[in-house]
């Protein structure tokens, strides 16, 4: 048996969408094999199907040499596939045991799982104490129990779900001693991330997916970050623009320094960020998904309140302090990246829907207290009129619309306004073709009007489309913003992986 | 061959009007299967409980005293409910009302005059409100559970009440009775003729007047103003009043002490009308029977003025039944409970619809 697992030609189709296309790997046992790729490259799809969570819609899967069905989670791990996801699933109210011995198959004599535990986690390098309540523990703890969890089935392949995002680089430095220890006892481990550095350390061999295709499999130890970042964002984007006159005026949004705690165990803390948007140009920030996109929106849009009111100046006015309305009542705009339930409320109309964002800086919506429908179905006719925004109802839910459609009407709500500056999180995310291009060129209109635009993107296609400017943010920090003409494909793939983030304490010796 | 709940792809607007009406005609059923388990006919047990109370202008009269302060609460409960902020202990609220407004007759006993008449009222609004502030703050400033906190409020108050009454408070004349007491002239609830001798007559007072003024106010609060609207975006969707530039908190402030006074109101009005001083009954459980009186009025104002009138008859019926049946007058609060309870099911039927499925899954996928 020479590979453990080979998964040959798999194809997953998701309506229209090809998630996984063609894909070949194969994996050797005691190897740590890295899925490398942008968010959508396809790796969680893959790893799904290899987990039994999904179906392969063709192609096949090889388990030591036999090819397998892999019906569901149970049989992936009857044949020694564990999986340690990146959100863990844990009750706070139970002990560790408690929580290990609720996913173990068949009876079970605590003590017994207890000592064993204890065994399995300190052979390791993964102390856990059975009987403390997992409430008590760190995330990095937490971690350990969904690890020990999987090692005390005694998996022959381990899959790791971007691992490190949650962990301090402590924490991280002991996982890796763990990882290689695993597959020096012969245990595969299949290892998703984009964090190069970490990749280049750890892995034996790296697949790398693009748009759901395996573009490139190489050994980390002859390749370079800059090598790994340009195969990952890929050299087909095109970097050039049409140079453009610069027409660009005074600074309208300032992010001075700013700073955001996490608010949870998940959640990503913003440091330093600072970035000037002028009047006349779009600035985009790209970035992987989870490094701090939307605690950034929630900072710069007023939902959460800055500690400091001049580490945020739209057109010169300080307004860290000032909630959301206050902003908007100064002239900015904000679209979040979920359309049902943050820009919008799925059961009311769209003419309700008006009065969201609306109310305070509208003096027609709202008269002595009082909702004006009328004046609300005029905004709403306006913005239906103005961003071809097709319905069935004149007036309907705005659940019932598509997801394109809703999108032009949210963008279109704010845009309506004629903002002196407008956030806009993930503006064409999931959204069809031509809804995409109606709201990207109204962007760069409105900024050409003089207004200043920040977009928060994953899409690098659409970034290089409409940005002048673009910054990368990664773990909560954020790079020094770059005319797009000069960012390279490579550079912003080692941006993304963090290269621009500023060294803290010092990696702890290894253990 | 199974039932399994199927989502809707949105909600379905005939269930919604459907639901209270299943709920109670299945509430009937059952009751009419614990008469007839009692050994009792179920028809006339159910003609004796739930059409009677109709019969006679005396009645209807009662069944107006019992559904004001049922309206009154449901109201602001419905509201504060259609916000996502679960104010369970009214009744709590209303005991807090009845007591700090009978603090004037109890020190003042020889004040009479129409100030005395309004500053009962608006100390019973204050003492509602000061305790439905408990649970606010508390949910606030601790994350705590407001379901939890203000229900066992209730308790908390009903003893201070009982203290109050047995002590300091009690009677001197009152032969140990554990009342204050009496109330008199300006210290109770004017009475307004509704319809004349000649066909009822029929009185109501002013707690009536209160409760069609507050669910009337809070209707038009809630379809036409910005602060309704700030109320149910918070309800359906949280983040997007978040989006909306709406505190949270202050939806949670605003709610309990809405529905915190209104119960309060309620509290006052009974002693000063149908009780007539402070003692430990002041209520038979309004300030629960309101949160069914919310939900079955589907948490609209107006719809909780018309569900306080299907509950009341519970209460007029569960006395009848005492004298005409010999049964204990807590059916009532039997038929009350079933029927919060088929709502409540009958509303999952709003989101998701019944569906009959023949074919069990395969067993070895789902144990492998």
């Amino acid at each position: 048996m020479e590979y453990l697992l080979e998964a040959l030609h798999v194809t997953k189709v998701f309506g229209t969408l090809k998630a996984n296309d063609d894909v070949t790997l194969k994996v050797k046992p005691g190897e740590i094999h890295a899925f490398l790729g942008e968010n959508g490259a396809g790796k969680s799809t893959l790893v799904k199907m290899i987990y039994g969570a999904l179906q392969p819609t063709s192609g096949e899967f090889r388990w030591m040499g036999k090819p397998v069905t892999i019906p569901s989670p149970a049989a992936a791990r009857k044949l020694g596939i564990g999986m340690v996801f990146q959100h863990f699933s844990l009750f706070d109210a139970l002990t560790v045991a408690e929580n290990i011995a609720l996913a173990m198959p068949g009876a079970f004599d605590m003590k017994k799982l207890s000592e064993r535990i204890t065994r399995v986690s300190r052979d390791y390098g993964l102390p856990l104490a059975p009987t403390a309540v997992v409430a008590d523990l760190s995330v990095g703890e937490r971690q350990r129990i969904e690890i020990v969890r999987c090692l005390l089935q005694e998996p022959k392949l381990l899959i790791m779900d971007e691992p490190t995002a949650v962990l301090t680089p402590q924490e991280a430095d002991q996982l890796f001693v763990t990882l290689a220890r695993l597959a020096g006892e012969g245990c595969a481990v299949i290892y998703i991330s984009h964090r190069l550095e970490e990749v280049k350390r750890l892995c034996h061999n790296v697949t790398i997916l693009r748009h759901g295709k395996v573009v490139a499999n190489v050994d980390p130890e002859k390749e370079t970050a800059a090598s790994l970042a340009r195969l990952m964002v890929g050299g087909d984007i095109h970097v050039v623009k049409s140079a453009r006159e610069d027409q660009r005026g005074a600074t309208r949004l300032k992010l001075d320094h700013l700073r955001l705690p996490a608010d949870g165990p998940f959640a990503v803390e913003l440091r330093n960020v600072s970035l000037d948007v002028k009047a006349g140009e779009v600035v985009a920030i790209a970035g992987v998904a989870g490094n701090g996109q939307s605690e950034l929106f929630d900072a710069v849009s007023g939902e959460r309140s800055l500690a400091s009111a001049a580490m945020l100046v739209i057109d010169g006015k300080p307004m860290g302090h000032d909630g959301v309305n206050k902003r908007r009542n100064v002239g900015a705009a904000f679209v979040p990246e979920e359309r049902l339930g943050h820009g919008a409320v799925p059961g009311f109309t769209l003419s309700q829907n008006v009065v969201l964002t609306r109310h305070s800086s509208d003096e027609a919506l709202v008269k002595s207290g009082m909702v004006s429908s009328g004046g609300a179905a005029g905004v709403s006719q306006r913005v239906i009129k103005d961003f071809d925004v097709r319905k069935g109802k004149p007036d309907p839910e705005a659940r019932s619309l598509s997801g394109g459609n809703l999108q032009k009407f949210v963008v279109g709500r704010e845009l309506d306004r004629k903002p002196g500056v407008l956030v806009i999180n993930q503006p064409t995310w999931g959204v069809d073709a031509g809804a995409a291009a109606t709201v990207r060129q109204a962007i760069v209109d409105l900024a050409r009007q003089g207004s200043a635009v920040l977009v928060i993107s994953q899409d690098l296609d659409e970034i290089f489309e409409i940005a002048d400017r673009i910054a990368v943010i990664s773990r909560g920090q954020l790079s020094e913003a770059y005319p797009a003409s000069e960012l390279s494909s490579e550079k912003i793939g080692l941006l993304m992986a963090g290269a621009h983030e500023l060294k803290e304490t010092p990696h702890a010796a290894r253990a | 061959m199974r039932l399994v709940l199927e989502k809707r792809a949105e909600a379905s607007g005939r269930m919604a009007i459907l639901s209270p009406i299943v709920a109670i005609l299945l509430t009937l059923v059952t009751g009419g299967i614990i008469f007839a388990l009692r050994g009792l006919n179920p028809f006339s047990a159910l003609y004796v409980f739930f059409v009677e109370p109709l019969t006679t202008s005396w009645s209807i009269e009662q069944l107006i005293v019992k559904a004001a302060p049922l309206a009154m609460i449901g109201a602001g409960l419905a509201v504060s409910y259609m916000a996502n902020v679960w104010n369970i202990g009214a009744e709590g609220q209303l005991t807090a009302g009845a007591i700090l407004g009978s603090a004037i007759p109890v020190f003042f006993p020889d004040f009479q005059s129409p100030l005395t008449l309004v500053l009962m009222l608006s100390l019973g609004v204050i003492g509602g409100m000061a305790w439905a502030a408990i649970p606010a703050f508390l949910k606030n400033r601790f994350g705590t559970n407001e379901i939890l906190t203000s229900l066992m409020l209730v308790y908390v108050i009903q003893l201070v009440l009982d203290w109050l009454v047995r002590g300091p408070w009690r009677d001197p004349k009152g032969y140990n009775f554990p009342k204050t007491i009496a109330f008199t002239d300006w210290q109770l609830l004017p009475q307004f003729q509704l319809i004349p001798p000649s066909i009822g007559p029929i009185y109501v007072n002013l707690g009536a007047i209160f409760a069609v003024v507050a669910v009337l106010a809070l209707a038009f609060m809630m379809g036409r103003t910005l602060k309704g609207y700030e109320l149910r975006v918070q309800g359906i969707a949280p983040r997007a009043g978040r989006f909306s530039g709406f505190s949270r908190e202050k939806t949670v402030w605003f709610c309990f002490l809405l529905s915190g006074g209104l119960a309060g109101l309620a509290g006052i009005c009974e002693v000063m009308s149908t009780v007539g001083q402070l003692q430990p009954g002041i209520s038979p459980g309004y300030g629960f029977t309101a949160i069914i009186v919310a939900f079955l009025g589907r948490l609209n104002p107006i719809g909780a003025l018309v569900a306080a009138f299907a509950l009341a008859i519970s209460y007029l019926g569960g006395e009848s039944a005492q004298v005409a049946l010999g049964i204990s007058d807590k059916t009532a609060r039997v038929f009350q409970g079933i029927l919060l309870f088929y709502i409540l099911a009958c509303d999952s039927l709003i989101l998701y619809r019944l569906k009959f499925i023949g074919r069990t899954p395969k067993l070895a996928e789902v144990k492998a």
